[in-house]
Formats: C-alpha cells, sequence, structure tokens
C-alpha cells in the first residue's frame, strides 16, 4: 500500500467536510461537517503513526476523538440555546450581532 | 498486497460517496446514518493499517455516542424532514470553489511530498503498548484531557438547562 492513497483520501474528506460548513444551513448539519473534518484529521494520524510503525498516531488520534466528544457535547448544547431562542435551528436566522 | 489494496478501494469508493451524501443529502437523518459509513470506513482504514485499538474506540466514541448526540440534537431541533425545505444556504458556487481551491493545494502537495512512498506493516499495534504511552509518556496530556471532558460536560449541562 502507498502512504499517498491514505493522505488523499483524508485530503478528500477535509475538503467534504469545508464545502458541508460553508454550504449547510442547519445547525447540526454544519456541526456534521465539522466532525467530517475531524474523522479526516484522524485518518491522517493513523496513517503516519503506521508509516513510522509507532503508537504515537493512534495516542493523537484517541486525543482528537476525546475533544471531537466534548465539541459536539458543548455543540449541540449551544444549538438547542439556539433554537429555543430564535425557534428556528438555521444560521441564517442568527443575526442579532449583524450590523 | 493486492487484496490489501482491493479492500481499501472499496472502503475508500463507500467513505467518499457517504461523505458526498453527508454534505448533500436533502434528508437530515439520512445525513446522519451517511456519517455512520464514513466513521465506519474509517475503523475500517484503522484496521487496515494495523492500529486496532483506535478503531474499536472509533467505532465506540463516534458511532455509539456521538451520532446518537446527533440523532438527539435532530429531534430536539425539529429539523425540517421534508425534502422540498432545503438544507443549504445560497453560497453552493463559492462553497464549492473553496472547497476546490484547498483540495488542488492539498492533493499537489501531497502527490509531490510523498510520490511513491510505500506503506510497510509489519504487525499490528498491540493495545499494551497503546497503553502504555498513554499513561507513562503522555499522562499528564491525558489527565488535562479528561478535566476538559468534565468542563465540557458541565458546561453543556449549564447551556442546555431551562431555568
Amino acid at each position: 500500500m502507498l502512504l499517498n492513497q491514505f493522505l488523499l483520501l483524508s485530503a478528500f474528506l477535509f475538503c467534504t467536510g469545508i464545502y458541508g460548513v460553508l454550504t449547510r444551513k442547519h445547525t447540526v448539519l454544519v456541526l456534521m461537517s465539522i466532525e467530517l473534518m475531524l474523522a479526516a484529521v484522524n485518518v491522517n494520524l493513523v496513517a503516519f503513526g503506521a508509516f513510522h510503525n509507532s503508537v504515537i498516531g493512534q495516542v493523537f488520534a484517541l486525543f482528537v476523538l476525546t475533544i471531537a466528544a466534548a465539541e459536539v457535547g458543548v455543540g449541540l448544547a449551544i444549538v438547542l440555546l439556539i433554537y429555543r431562542n430564535t425557534h428556528s435551528a438555521d444560521l441564517d436566522d442568527v443575526h442579532a450581532l449583524k450590523g | 498486497m493486492i487484496t490489501e489494496n482491493i479492500f481499501f478501494g472499496v472502503i475508500a469508493a463507500a467513505m467518499v460517496i457517504s461523505a458526498l451524501g453527508v454534505v448533500t443529502t436533502k434528508n437530515i437523518v439520512h445525513a446522519a446514518l451517511f456519517l455512520v459509513i464514513v466513521l465506519a470506513g474509517g475503523a475500517a482504514q484503522f484496521i487496515l493499517l494495523g492500529q486496532e485499538f483506535v478503531a474499536w474506540v472509533q467505532v465506540l466514541v463516534y458511532i455509539g455516542a456521538v451520532i446518537v448526540l446527533f440523532l438527539f440534537g435532530i429531534m430536539l431541533t425539529r429539523a425540517p424532514m421534508h425534502p422540498e425545505e432545503t438544507l443549504d444556504n445560497d453560497l453552493k458556487w463559492p462553497g464549492a470553489a473553496a472547497a476546490l481551491f484547498l483540495a488542488g493545494i492539498l492533493g499537489g502537495l501531497l502527490v509531490h511530498t510523498f510520490h511513491g512512498v510505500k506503506l510497510h506493516i509489519r504487525a499490528p499495534i498491540r493495545t499494551i503498548d497503546v497503553t502504555n504511552a498513554i499513561f507513562r509518556v503522555y499522562i499528564i496530556p491525558f489527565e488535562i484531557v479528561g478535566v476538559l471532558l468534565l468542563g465540557a460536560l458541565v458546561g453543556a449541562v449549564v447551556l442546555a438547562r431551562r431555568d
């Protein structure tokens, strides 16, 4: 196997996540796209860990997983707050700070 | 060697199609289910790379917990379930341009830098080595990430509580 096939797959997933973050309107879908990007980063870290035949890639990926879980928890709490205050989960309806 | 590449190709194709599904589907629950396929494919790639522990943690944490949280979020916000209601904003073409631009740069750099570099997976990494690394070398980051999780837990409760 080539190292590049994993890295290119990861790069593709990351760019898909960026497209989702930029074009999705619903807050939960934006969070899902962020998860897609974090999963892509994990593929990258584990591929480099396997390339160097060490555990460091796995350890870093585990930390990324933990941060992702924490981020989803807090992010969904914020989504619930937005929904409670604006009665909609669309990011286009969140414009209280717009000039 | 060939079988590994065949497995990689099949899993990668499923991941690519599902990732595109996550960002383009009209049904928000389908997006969550597509995300399950992407994450399960990621776990399968980890096993292909001989790194089992993180693969199973990915299955347990991501597919087990994070997706369930997403489904709860979808239900609690009464997301639109009708396909005629759009879930996208009007930034489709600028967003696609930005993503393609980044994909071009990343892909070009990766092909240029790692052209022909081969992966030699001798033996799977044992879980005991991973845990030794976490609890001996990386013990302080581990404790810090534990405190961070506690902070996120308390923060989520404080934010979502109704008073």
